[in-house]
């Protein structure tokens, strides 16, 4: 694997690591350079200062040859030097007119009326830079030495040099002393920095992976929804969540939507299929039904006749109410519901419901007459109200509620008894496919029928102990009269 | 009672008035000391001070001064009325001032001229070893510190102005030494009464030379009253140095000043010092 394939959550804690790892270095590395500089100009500022100060008392020993004065006073500061931690000058040298020593703090080196360029071969080129820098400031680097030259001048004559020797890394000591606290302060911010940096970008990729995962799942199963807690704010990456909610809700209702076309678009063909096949027995099967008819009355009475034609008679019975089952015919002449029709479905059932053992509830809101064709409404009602007691059980509760809610008639029957298992679920209202053992498995195909012909729809919610038919009929189409009337 | 405060405070106002007024009549004697002495032992100078002062009766007042000139000046100016000064001839041939005291340094009221080099100088055997080096003098009125020195070059037969590189005054026999021990100075003559007394002090600078020669015996630096001493006070002066050796608080001064007492000045003591006045005639 790749350093930049590494997964965002390593990788930005990282590059914020090395970012700070990079900024904390160079600045601490900007600020040393910055104060060896200042320190080392600093130094020989304050070097120069302290020569001009001295010149100022020097100068008179200098002119009435007061050796021991001019010694005795550079002594003392050289002692104090010492002392000080920012040790910096080594030696004073005094140079006379004619640039012989004059007096020095360290008269080994430096011996009385001594030339210059007798002192050390480093000293032999001082002389000339002397007399060419005049009356200004010198800065002479001698090996392992930086002299600082300060003229002694008085009434703008030049009398002497004072020379302030510095040993060349006179900046060193306090250098280092900067330089490990700044190494110090660095370490310190870089503790700090580095784990709020790794915190900071674990919180910030954890939410990005996560979203990354449901991603990479969309497809393969459901997406689940992004925890709240995980991203609150709504900065882009609260947004991001947001739209992948909006869209994995979407893209759910989609899929659904497919599953629903999908099984209406089957429910639909099986419907045309099933009524084309009825159309084509029921021709025969009226024929076949009046020739036996025929047969019954006319023929003479024969003791194989008389075994056989009853059970022709039942065996086309049957067919026919099949087939009639099948073709569910919403055009059949039928009068408006009335709230009574409901009252009757309720004490139709009441027995049954109390044979079984169920508790059922009736609530009735619908009174009059309404815009719907009672046969078709009752037909409905018995079989999912059936359905509901048969799958509440025994003890079982059934909830039965109609009423109007907006030009709509809501039937809604509630059981709290076995679910609809979700493999059934998804072919329940084809023919035939009735979990129970009775019947033929006709009864949800017809009420699916008869509200798709009264352009209604069915809602099923089924969990274990809680199941749910909601079945929503529209007013006012009054299609069925006309074709009733018709 | 206010009143009674207020009266109270009055009086001893009045009381402090008189007594300044009186410490102003009674003019302390002033009394120079110069380098012949350790004038920068101001611990001791104290502890002098309030003996001397006990013993006289009299407020003592010392001025300090490095050059033995300026001392000279002061007293002939009246503006010191005795002084601890050198024992060059311009003191103790001088009609002008009178001999207080000589001290007794070993027993004996002389010292010597030390010639010193540093320590780390194992070579120099005497003056005429240190030709062409640079040399410390203590003060040209100095006979140890100076005019010995000077004899000294002559008898070998070299113009002293010309025989070392450099030489330079430090006004004392202690910075003398120090001059010397720091390396400043190649070699240098002085007192030793001085020497020996910082040496007895385990000073580091004697440690850091080395005596190459010792001179004959000089007198020892006096003490000495300018005109402005009256008798009375002279008389008094000579008494209470004097006496010094007599008292057990006096005998502990001497032996800080590493001195065993002082004696009446006798102008054969000086003799020698007169005679260095002279310059050595040229061979």
């Amino acid at each position: 694997m790749r350093l930049f394939d590494l997964s965002l959550r390593h990788k930005l804690p990282l590059w914020g690591g090395i970012l700070i790892v990079i900024t904390a270095l160079t600045v601490a590395g900007s600020n040393i350079l910055l104060t060896r500089e200042n320190l080392k100009r600093n130094m020989l500022t304050r070097s120069e200062i302290l020569g001009h100060t001295l010149t100022q008392t020097l100068y008179t020993a200098i002119t009435q040859d007061d050796v021991w004065r001019a010694y005795e006073t550079l002594d003392a500061l050289k002692r104090s030097e010492l002392r000080h931690p920012g040790f910096q000058i080594e030696d004073f040298i005094l140079l006379d007119h004619d640039n012989q020593v004059f007096t020095s703090t360290l008269p080994e080196h430096y011996p009385l009326q001594i030339e210059l360029d007798a002192i050390d071969p480093g000293f032999l080129g001082l002389r000339e830079r002397l007399a060419a820098a005049g009356k200004n400031v010198l800065v002479h680097e001698i090996g392992d030495k930086l002299l600082l030259a300060v003229p002694v001048i008085a009434d703008n004559v030049k009398l002497g040099t004072l020379i302030l020797v510095h040993p060349t890394d006179y900046y060193l000591a306090s250098f280092t002393r900067i330089l490990k606290r700044t190494a110090w302060t660095t370490l310190v911010v870089m503790l700090i920095l580095l784990p709020i940096n790794w915190y900071w970008g674990r919180r910030m990729t954890a939410p990005l992976s996560l979203l990354a995962d449901r991603m990479g799942d969309l497809g393969k199963r459901p997406p689940e929804p992004i925890p709240r807690h995980m991203h609150a704010n709504r900065d882009e990456l609260g947004r991001l969540f947001a739209a992948f909610d909006r869209m994995s809700v979407e893209l759910e209702e989609k899929e659904r939507m497919k599953r629903e076309i999908v099984k209406s678009d089957r429910l639909a063909a099986l419907g045309r299929l099933s009524a084309g096949i009825a159309h084509e027995i029921n021709n025969p099967l009226g024929g076949l039904l009046t020739a036996l008819d025929t047969l019954k009355r006319h023929a003479s009475p024969d003791p194989v006749l008389t075994r056989v034609l009853p059970l022709l008679e039942r065996g086309l019975t049957q067919i026919r109410d099949v087939v009639a089952a099948l073709l569910v015919e919403a055009r059949a002449r039928s009068r408006p519901l009335t709230g009574q029709d409901i009252d009757d479905v309720h004490t139709l059932l009441g027995q049954e419901a109390h044979k079984r053992g169920v508790e059922t509830r009736w609530e009735n809101s619908v009174a009059g007459e309404i815009g719907l064709p009672a046969s078709l409404v009752r037909q409905i009602l018995i079989n999912l109200a059936l359905n509901a007691i048969q799958a509440a059980g025994e003890h079982g509760r059934v909830t039965i509620r109609t009423h109007l809610v907006e030009e709509h008639l809501v039937l809604d029957i509630h059981n709290d008894g076995q679910h609809i298992p979700p493999e059934l679920m998804e072919r329940l209202f084809e023919p035939f496919t009735g979990q129970r053992e009775d019947g033929m498995g006709l009864g949800l195909w017809i009420t699916h029928q008869i509200t798709r012909q009264l352009k209604g729809n069915i809602v099923v919610h089924s969990q274990p102990g809680d199941t749910r038919f909601c079945i929503t009929l529209p007013l006012g189409d009054e299609n069925w009269l006309a074709d009733a009337s018709a | 009672m206010p009143g009674s405060v207020f009266t109270r405070h009055f009086l001893i106002g009045l009381l402090l008035a008189w007594i300044a007024s009186a410490q102003a009549f009674a003019a302390p004697i002033r009394l120079g000391i110069s380098p012949a002495f350790l004038h920068d032992r101001h611990a001791l100078l104290g502890e002098w001070k309030t003996y001397l002062e006990r013993q006289l009766g009299q407020e003592v007042a010392f001025v300090l001064r490095d050059s033995y000139r300026d001392m000279l000046e002061l007293v002939s100016q009246g503006k010191l009325d005795a002084a601890w000064l050198c024992d060059c001839p311009y003191v103790t041939a001088n009609p002008a001032l009178r001999l207080i005291a000589t001290p007794v340094f070993r027993g004996r009221p002389y010292y010597q001229a030390y010639l010193i080099v540093p320590a780390r100088d194992v070579a120099t055997r005497g003056m005429a070893d240190l030709k062409g080096k640079v040399f410390a003098y203590a003060d040209p009125y100095s006979n140890a510190g100076h005019l010995s020195a000077v004899r000294t070059i002559e008898q070998l037969g070299h113009a002293p102005d010309r025989y070392f590189r450099r030489t330079f005054f430090t006004w004392s026999h202690r910075r003398a030494i120090e001059a010397v021990a720091t390396g400043m100075a190649d070699a240098a003559t002085v007192s030793s009464y001085i020497w020996e007394t910082l040496d007895s002090q385990a000073s580091s600078a004697t440690t850091r030379t080395r005596v190459v020669a010792r001179s004959e015996e000089y007198g020892f630096p006096p003490l000495v009253a300018g005109a402005s001493l009256t008798e009375a006070g002279f008389a008094n002066l000579r008494r209470v140095f004097l006496d010094m050796s007599r008292d057990e608080e006096g005998r502990g001064l001497l032996r800080k000043m590493n001195l065993d007492g002082f004696t009446p000045p006798q102008p054969a003591y000086y003799q020698r010092s007169r005679e260095m006045l002279v310059p050595t005639p040229r061979p």
